[in-house]
Formats: structure tokens, sequence, C-alpha cells
């Protein structure tokens, strides 16, 4: 089929460039801008060049919160994806439990991240929080503002309570697309119940997953809020992502280049890892 | 290779059926003769493919028994049944290579894998696949893939019966004509039990040789492809099969003549209808558009290629008539039924004529 090529098209997307221009690129450009001087009070700036990015890249506080997130992403990926396709599996797929489950499930993920983080907080405590004092009434030592493995398995918990379900959802979704025909061909071909999860179930739920994971790597990437709320970072620097991090440098002390130069390699990290997922994902699909 | 027994099956889907109307299948009752290529034809929803699953065994009927060669199988599961079914939209474990589409049945029945070499490369050459057999199925095209369900129901030569469940349904149409006969031939030189559901007439009286007619839940008719066509049991029979189908007219008997209003139809013997609404059912082949008979307006011509179907109006009732592409519809036409061609049916059931 022939095309027509009409350059005066680029018109038409102006006004989007024009938008993301003002909404994303021109406040990234300032970031670039802090990242390359040194700033002091009265708008007084200072050539830095590259010595921000060095010092960062020398830092042990940096690597060590980089290190930290990301065990924590491999810890919740390693549990809410198993555990959510084990979910979606015994989901029921018609009745009225359909609705109910859909709803169970999408309401985690809908409740604000900072409200979500209060909720762990109190839940947590050991004087006046549910969870917090009848653990400790059983006799487990449970403290999550003095030490640093309560801490992070009570940050844990909360993120796989919060995000499993959108795992959930995904796969659910993935699952009722397949068609009957499928089970019953494995039936008259005598697949067993593995069988069936490995060569048609999961198949079937490859790309969705392939999403879930990206989306769930990002997000737990570049968790601040629930941590936040919960332990501030702490007990010490124990659970300081590189996003509390980051807010620390920057607010906190009010390091503006180093922040500055922080985030542009935080950012580059996140694009690089995008474009890894992406490719995998789009080198799958070709193969397909 | 099995007997199949149906014995007095009806189902429902419901939990309590009660009314005839709750069941979708309203009790069959046939055998399955080992060997034979049977078609089960009928419109949407008249319970052909739950006659299917219930012989497969993806369905437990609400009523009845299933036998295969003698034995009650009614409550076994599909895998201990041994049957083989190809679906209407071809299903392949799109993640394995052809090979291990056709080896999975039988690995999953844990037969040797020396074994499962050799009869998967049998059925590859059964099916024309021997050149992909190395490839992913989910590149294959729709005939393709259909051919690989198909190939993982023969490669278990111990089956007691295969069974098709619209199988050509996403084949183009020039495919259709070259799997139907690879069916045939398959089924001739291996003698399995083929049952084959469709809602296709070409489909089902080409590729069976009795086709089992299906009609609300029930069974109509079971002839060969030219009873159910000579002789439609049913005048749903008569409707469905063919193109176009019967024309079924209201008539009034009287001895050894019909009376369509004002018209007087001789027919070759004296119904044993009993009383009831009576009808004459001819198809269109044997009706003769000249110029004598009775007087008849003609509505519509159709030409459908090698012969044209004449849409007219005798006596107030729609009538077809098939005549040849090079005939000429008459001036004054006019239609003469041959005797040969006519059916009496009393409540839409065929009665027989004496002398």
């Amino acid at each position: 089929m022939d095309k027509t090529w009409n350059n005066k098209a680029w018109f038409l997307v102006l006004p989007v460039l024009v938008l993301v221009a003002f909404s994303a690129v021109i406040p990234l450009m300032t970031v670039v801008n802090y990242s390359v001087q040194d700033t002091f009070g009265n708008n007084v700036f200072f050539w830095a060049g590259t010595e921000w990015f060095e010092e960062l890249l020398h830092s042990d506080r940096f690597w060590e919160a980089m290190v930290r997130n990301l065990i924590f992403s491999f810890i919740i990926l390693a549990i809410e994806v198993p555990l959510g396709i084990f979910i979606a599996l015994n989901m029921p797929k018609k009745g009225w439990g359909v609705p109910v489950c859909l709803v169970l499930m999408a309401l985690t993920v809908i409740i604000p991240w900072n409200v979500v983080g209060t909720i762990w907080q109190v839940f947590g405590r050991n004087d006046i929080g549910l969870l917090g004092y009848y653990v400790n009434a059983l006799g487990i030592d449970y403290n999550y503002v003095q030490d640093p493995f309560d801490a992070w398995v009570t940050v844990i918990i909360m993120d796989v309570w919060h995000w499993t379900s959108l795992v959930v959802l995904l796969c659910y979704a993935g699952l009722v697309s397949i068609p009957d025909a499928f089970y019953q061909a494995a039936k008259i071909d005598g697949a067993s119940r593995w069988a069936v999860f490995r060569y048609i179930q999961l198949p079937k739920m490859q790309r969705v997953l392939l999403i879930a994971v990206l989306l769930r790597f990002m997000d737990s990437f570049m968790i601040y809020t629930e941590p936040f709320v919960v332990t501030g970072g702490g007990p010490g620097n124990s659970t300081t992502f590189l996003s509390i991090d980051l807010v620390k440098t920057a607010l906190g002390q009010f390091d503006l280049g180093p922040a500055a130069a922080m985030s542009l390699v935080y950012f580059l990290i996140i694009l690089l890892l995008s474009w890894v997922f992406y490719t995998v994902m789009t080198n799958y699909d070709a193969e397909r | 290779m099995a007997r199949i027994d149906v014995n007095h099956i009806r189902h429902s889907y419901l939990p309590n059926p009660q009314k005839d109307s709750d069941f979708a299948l309203k009790e069959v009752h046939h055998i399955f003769e080992d060997g034979g290529a049977y078609a089960l034809l009928g419109p949407s929803g008249c319970g052909k493919t739950t006659l299917l699953n219930i012989i497969s065994g993806l369905l437990h009927p609400s009523h009845g028994q299933l036998l295969f060669n003698g034995r009650d199988v009614t409550n076994l599961s599909t895998q201990e049944r041994n049957i083989a079914q190809v679906f209407q939209f071809p299903v392949i474990y799109d993640t394995m290579t052809v090979y291990d589409n056709l080896a999975f049945p039988l690995r999953n029945r844990r037969v040797p894998e020396t074994d499962v070499d050799r009869k998967v490369r049998e059925t590859l050459d059964m099916i024309d696949l021997a050149g992909l057999a190395k490839k992913k199925a989910r590149g294959l095209t729709a005939d393709q893939k259909q051919k690989i369900s198909l190939g993982r129901g023969l490669v278990r030569s111990d089956v007691n019966a295969i069974l098709f469940d619209e199988p050509l349904t996403v084949i183009d149409p020039h495919m259709k004509w070259v799997l139907r006969s690879q069916l045939k031939q398959l089924h001739r030189r291996f003698g399995y039990t083929m049952v084959y559901v469709t809602h296709d007439q070409t489909e089902a009286l080409t590729f069976a040789d009795q086709v089992v007619v299906m009609y609300d839940g029930g069974i109509v008719q079971i002839g060969t492809p030219a009873e159910l066509f000579e002789r439609p049991r049913h005048t749903f029979v008569g409707y469905f099969i063919g193109s176009p189908g019967m024309n079924v007219l209201p008539v009034a008997l009287e001895g050894k003549t019909a009376k369509l209003g004002a018209q007087r139809i001789e027919l070759p013997g004296v119904p044993k209808a009993e009383a009831g609404a009576v009808e004459l059912g001819i198809r269109p082949e044997y009706v003769r558009l000249g110029r004598e008979g009775m007087a008849v307006q003609v509505s519509k011509v159709e030409d459908v290629g090698r012969h044209k179907v004449v849409r007219a109006n005798l006596e107030g009732k729609e009538i077809a008539a098939v005549i040849g592409e090079d005939d000429e519809v008459p001036a004054e036409p006019k239609v003469r039924f041959d005797p040969a061609g006519i059916n009496i049916y009393a409540d839409s059931w065929r009665v027989e004529m004496g002398a």
C-alpha cells in the first residue's frame, strides 16, 4: 500500500512535545544544571564539573543503598511472583466468587502509599499494634524500630501485602483468556496437573508475567513512601533505599549538587534496566 | 478401536432438570459400529457437541450408559477411556516443537522413548508434517496446527475412537477439501471409529458413511447421504439438508391425490396418514418447470453457478425449483412434481405410501 508522506503532520505532535518539554524535559535539565555546579545561598553557583558524580560513585553510602535496594527488589519479586501465580491459579473462574475475589484483590492496590505505610506502622507497633503486640505476646521478640531484621521483615511483608494483588490480577487476566478446549485437550492427552501448568497456563501467562515483573521491579526499585512512613529508613540506615537516601541528601542536608548527580545516576539505572526488560520482551515476542 | 453404544443417554446442564426442555440432550440411543465413519449433523444448539463430549468423557451424562465394546465406561475419566478428540479451534502446546506436541500424549502415558520416536515419526508422515518436526508449533498456519491436533489423536494407535468437533471451522475452503480427503483416507487405511460433529451438510455428507441428523436434543434420522436426500424422515431433515432445502407444502389428502388450494397433485401411492397436519415435501431438484402443470408466479431467479434456483409462488406458497444453467424460465411458467421425489409428512414425520 502506498503511504502518503507529509512533513506538516509533525505539527500534529507539537502540542505533546511542548507538554512533555514543560512537564519532563525542562525540569530534568534543571537537575542536570544542579548536578554540575555547587550552590550556596543567594543563588550563587560555582562550576563543579563531574565532581559530584565522582564523589557519588566512590561513596559507600550510595552503593550500600543500591545493594539494599537490589536485595529488597529481589526478595519481593521472589515472593510476590510465585505467590501471585499461586493465588491466581486458585481463584474461581466463574460464579459469585469472581467479583468477590477481584474486589478483595483490588483493594490493597488502590490504597494510597502513605496510608499503607501508616497502617503497617501502627499494625506493627508492639505497644498498641495488633501484629506487634500479639507477636511479642507469643514470645517472639519483634521490634521493627530497633531491630534491623525486624524492620526488613516488616517492610517486605508490607510490600507483599500491598502489591501481590497486582501480580494476581495480571496472571488471572492471562488465565481466564485460555479457552476451555485447551484444558479438554490436555485431559484427552492425559496431561498431569503439573504438565497443564507448565505447557498451557505458564506459556499463556508469560507475557503478563513479564509486565508484572517489570512493574514490580521498577516500583520496588523506586520505593519510597511506605518504608519512609514505617521505618524512616532506620534503624540506622538499615532500610534506607535509594530514593530515601536521595531525599535525605536533597532535602535533609540540602546538598543540591550531589543529590542532582544522584538523581541522574538513579534515572540512568532505571532507564537501563527498563531498556533491558524491553529488549528481552520484544525479543521474546519476535521469537513467537 | 471400539464399538460405542450410547444407551438411552440424556443430559442436562441444570442441576435439577424437571421438564423435557431442561435437557440439552433428550435421550439418545444409538450404536456407533466399530470402524464406522459417522457424522453428527445439526444446527447450533441441537446437542451434538454435548453428545460428543459425553462420549469422550468431558461431560458425565445425567442419565443413561455409555459402553465401549460392551464395557460400561460411563464413570471412567477421559484418560481412562482412551479417546482422541480434535476441537473446533486448533489446540497446540505453543512452547513445544511439532515433534514434542505429538509426543506429549505418549510421554504423559509413560511410553518408552524409543516407541515414542517411532510412533511420532509414523504420525508425522501420516499427516504430512515430517518436514516441520523441529519447528516450534506456534509459528504454523491454522491448517498445520489443526493437523497437529489431529496427529496427537492418531499417535496413540490404541485409541477407542477419534472424535471431531467441527474441526474445519477455521480452515480455508481449499484446505478443507484436502484435509477432509486425508481424513477419509486415514479412515480407510486404519479403520478408526470416527465421529465427526458439524453443522455443514457438505462436510457431513462427504465424510461419513452414516449421517446422524440431530435436532433439538434428539436424533431425527440416521442414514446414508442418499437416504437423507431422497427420504427425509422429518421435515427438519428436508429443510436442513439440500441447498435450497425441501419445499414443504400443507396439503389435504384424498386417496391417491393431494390437494393444494385449487390444485390436485397425483401421488405415487396412498399415504398411510393418520389424522394430523399433513404436508407434502418435494425437493427443488424434483420440481419440473415448464409449460404444463400448475401455474406459478416466478419472483426471483438465482444463478448459483452450475444451476439456477427459481423462487416462485404456487397457490400462495413459496416454492423453489432447480433448473439447468442454460434453461430459460418460460413466459407462462408452470410446475409439475416428479412423483419419485414426493414425500408425505404427518405432524412433521414422514409416512409411508401404499400401492
